[in-house]
């Protein structure tokens, strides 16, 4: 049975549909990245599946419990967290308060506050300083530490990459990675199950075991990431009619 | 792909058939009350001039707030500076009914420097402060000698007519501000500061980035609703002839202006004159009731601003799409009627 | 020596302005509504101790006892049935619905009660009058310093609370960005109710010290909630300390000004209030006018 099972989905910003009638399903310990244009739906999407947006229609289904009408942090509690985009972090509140307010999910596991900064080693200097004060980089890893604090059993990131400096993506993707269980090598069923919404193609397919491309809402293609191409989700990333694009689809 | 062209044109229209019958209505009533006073009988004229005040009072409250977006707990300052403005230019020597129109007018004046800085302000800070101003006010006045603090004094020059005449005069005077009000209102909205509200009512940044020009906007809707409670003031103290400060600066005036504009229709045309006459009747009906009375007339604002916030005009008027009086705009003909823009 | 004397009687006035105001400030930082019934509240509070006086000769302290949990639970009451459903439509609806519930407050209390002024002072013997003598002849009354002290603890409580414990980071957190502290298991609703009740406490102590230091009846509350904002907004909206300042501020405002003139105690402290409120929006646009005069202008070809 799969962890995450996303039936019908439908999202609205005012009389815009921006999420049009999507199905997924996410099996546990799998990297899913959601991938396409500004304005697909992706954000709004995972925004839906962790509760801040509301749900026009269909239905969220986590470990077998229907969560379509639990309130946000309802689902934290369940183990579904988000790490937003743009990270939100509480800026006048020191990086162990922003870490430490994760609590208020309540869930035991092997994140707590020092293994997070284990992973996140770069932060050790940081804990008293104010999250706002931090580097794109160092509020990143701040925003998915706190998001860890929460245990989760499925973890979906929204464009961590975005406005950060190359280097400090990398930084970032190498936390992941870890957390994903692909630098062990042990297989996909010692990872945390996440979902994440990039724009960065390469990383996308460094880091990912299924592709899902969206485009206005819907999704136009999804396949296993060592059977797509670059060329392919970049076809449908940009909604191209191109020959050349039509024929890295059909090949 | 070819293109086809639709044949349908889309017309803008302002004035439809029921607006039509409303305005020659509303004219034919305003003609009619005014020959109450030769026919009705002094307590019903008496009475309506009540309504006619809180009719004024509800219209420029919601211009304020419905308007302008500026929620103001303090318009009392105005309706007590009106009150003070006709008692001391009346001992003066000033004949009273000019009194009342040159008070009013002042008070309009002074909230020009006042607006300078109070709409500075915003959300409960504007609200707020308009009510300290209006304390402050009360104070200041309670040091005039011709007031004496709380003892207050009378209209007195308004002995010089008789109780009859001196009734209908009130009354015309009230008839005639409220319609003259009323018609301003009416002329403002279907001009530029009509669409200019509406614009600045929804995001005021964006408003500002497309040329509206908020703060002179606001100003004026500040000025006019000051004027506009200043005449009503007048107008009371030329109906009730005594001047107690206390009464006259009571914040109890704001609390009868919000619930004939919540209950009404906040940021509608009709809202406020259909709040106004609820009021009245609901005054007439279980005033006497005492405390009662005021207990149920807060639990219906606040039942109101809960459940129903735009008020019972603000309802029918988005749910047929009425509008009686032709402020807004109409999309007829092309392929459908979305629903009318106010 | 009667400047000195004004000045120690407003800090005195300014103690109580701070207790009154601490939980307007309070609700105000978290949640950034302004409750309107907040005065009536702590009128309703000292009604509530007079009963318990008056019936059961219960000292007013220990009464708070029992009507602290009382106001607690009206709080999160208002807030569940009132406060929740107004804050979502913006700034405007809390102002009125909050007047609204001031109002039917007021109103019920005087069916309840009457029109009579009340005082707690014949309750608390001595507390009353009993004062201290500073060098100086200045004489401060006890229960002054009582109110003082009990302002400055509360407002320290609260900032304690807020820095040191779960609940205040969560209160923090949902005060800064409601949605994303729900993403960490924040329960945004919860916290606010909670956030309305603690305020509502304080709340019911201040109503215990106006009814202690003076009269009360059932219209008082729009007047205290005047001098609450007063000092609230003197002191900077938004900061628990800011009230303490402010509220002395005030106190210390009123003081010299009843010393002016008869009538001016109220008179300075609105105009105090009015003038710190106008200088910080004309600094804050100037500040800002300054900083756009620094930005790099762009040039068209």
């Amino acid at each position: 049975m799969s962890l995450l099972k996303i039936d019908g989905l439908e999202a609205r910003h005012g009389l815009l549909t921006a999420v049009q009638g999507i199905s997924l399903e996410i099996e546990q310990g799998e990297t899913l990245a959601l991938v396409g244009a500004n304005g697909a739906g992706k954000t709004t999407l995972l925004r839906t599946l962790a509760g801040v947006h509301p749900l026009a229609a269909g239905r969220i289904v986590f470990d077998g419990l229907d969560v379509s009408a639990l309130p946000a942090h309802r689902r934290a509690a369940a183990g579904l967290a988000l790490v937003p985009e743009g990270r939100k972090l509480f800026p006048a509140m020191t990086v162990q308060e922003n870490l430490l307010v994760a609590l208020s999910a309540k869930r035991d596991g092997r994140w707590n506050l020092s293994t997070v900064l284990e992973a996140f080693p770069q932060l050790k200097p940081k804990l008293k300083a104010a999250a706002g004060t931090l580097s794109g980089g160092q509020q990143q890893a701040v925003a998915i530490g706190r998001a860890l604090m929460t245990n989760p059993r499925v973890l979906l990131l929204d464009e961590v990459s975005l406005g950060l400096s190359p280097l400090a993506v990398q930084g970032v993707y190498d936390s992941l990675r870890t957390l994903m269980g692909k630098s062990t090598g042990k297989g996909a069923a010692q990872g945390t199950t996440v979902v994440l919404v990039e724009q960065d193609l390469q990383r996308t397919f460094a880091v990912a075991d299924r592709i899902v491309c969206m485009l206005e809402g819907k999704v136009v293609a999804s396949g296993r990431a060592d059977e797509m191409t670059r060329d392919q989700v970049m076809a449908y990333y940009f909604g191209h009619r191109t020959p050349a694009a039509h024929e890295a689809l059909t090949t | 792909m070819t293109m086809t062209t639709t044949s349908t044109t889309s017309r803008v229209t302002r004035w439809t058939a029921p607006s039509i019958a409303t305005v020659s209505l509303v004219v034919a009533a305003q003609l009619l009350l005014a020959l109450a006073p030769l026919f009705l009988s002094a307590n019903v004229v008496e009475r309506l001039t009540t309504l006619f005040v809180y009719g004024i009072l509800a219209l420029m409250w919601n211009a304020l707030a419905g308007y302008a977006g500026l929620l103001s707990v303090g318009q009392q300052a105005f309706f007590g500076l009106g009150a003070y403005a006709t008692v001391r230019l009346a001992d003066f020597g000033v004949s009273p009914y000019l009194a009342l129109l040159l008070a009013a007018a002042l008070v309009g004046v002074l909230s020009l420097p006042i607006s300078a800085f109070m709409l500075r302000l915003r959300g409960g800070e504007f609200a707020i402060g308009m009510w300290v101003l209006a304390e402050l006010l009360h104070l200041l006045v309670n040091l005039d000698n011709l007031v004496q603090g709380e003892t207050g004094t009378s209209l007195i020059a308004l002995q010089r007519y008789s109780a009859e005449d001196r009734r209908a005069y009130t009354y015309w005077a009230a008839l005639a501000t409220m319609a003259a009000l009323a018609w301003l209102v009416f002329v403002m909205l279907r001009g530029k500061m009509g669409t200019a509200a509406q614009a600045i009512r929804d995001n005021e940044e964006a408003a500002a980035s497309v040329g509206v020009r908020v703060l002179a906007s606001k100003r004026l809707i500040f000025v006019l609703s000051a004027f506009g409670c200043a005449a009503a003031g007048a107008l009371w103290v030329a109906s009730s002839i005594t001047f107690q400060p206390k009464t006259y600066f009571s914040v109890q005036w704001t609390a009868y202006m919000i619930f004939m504009v919540l209950v009404g229709g906040i940021g509608t045309y009709e809202g406020p004159i259909l709040g106004a006459v609820l009021f009245f009747t609901m005054e007439t009906l279980f005033g006497a009731t005492g405390v009662a009375y005021l207990i149920g007339l807060g639990a219906t604002a606040l039942l109101f601003a809960l459940l129903m916030p735009r008020g019972i005009w603000g309802e029918i008027e988005q749910r047929l799409g009425l509008q009686l009086l032709p402020v807004g705009y109409r999309l007829s003909g092309g392929t459908g009627d979305p629903p009318p823009k106010r | 020596m009667i400047w000195l004397n004004q000045l120690v009687q407003g800090l005195m006035l300014g103690g109580y302005y701070a207790l009154l105001a601490c939980g307007l400030s309070f609700m105000y930082g978290v949640m950034r509504i302004i409750n309107l019934a907040h005065g009536s509240l702590a009128v309703l509070s000292a009604y509530l101790l007079f009963l318990l006086a008056e019936r059961f000769d219960i000292h007013p302290l220990l009464g708070l006892v029992a009507v602290v949990p009382v106001m607690a639970l009206v709080g999160w009451v208002l807030h569940r049935l009132v406060l929740e459903r107004s804050a979502r439509s913006g700034a405007l609806l809390p102002l009125l619905s909050t007047f609204g519930v001031a109002s039917v407050l007021d109103n019920s209390m005087f069916q309840s009660f009457g029109a009579d002024t009340r005082s707690l002072a014949p309750y608390i013997d001595t507390l009353s009058y009993d004062s201290w003598t500073l060098p100086g002849g200045v004489i401060v009354g006890q229960l002054s310093v009582l109110t003082l002290v009990i302002a400055v603890g509360l407002l320290g409580g609260l900032h304690l609370m807020l820095v040191r414990t779960a609940l205040g980071r969560r209160i923090r957190a949902a005060a800064h960005d409601a949605d994303t502290a729900q993403l960490v298991g924040v329960d945004a609703r919860s916290v606010y109710a909670a956030s309305t009740a603690i305020a509502i406490s304080t709340v019911a102590i201040a109503g215990a010290f106006l009814a202690m230091r003076a009269t009360f009846d059932p219209y008082t509350g729009p007047q205290q909630l005047i001098f609450a904002f007063e000092a609230v907004v003197i002191g900077g909206a938004g900061s628990l300390w800011g009230t303490l300042i402010g509220g002395i501020v005030l106190g210390i405002a009123q003081s010299i000004g009843a010393q002016i003139h008869s009538q001016g105690f109220l008179i300075t402290g609105h105009v105090t209030f009015l003038v710190v409120l106008l200088a910080r929006v004309y600094v804050a646009d100037s500040v800002r006018r300054w900083f756009r005069t620094l930005r790099p202008r762009i040039t068209m070809p």
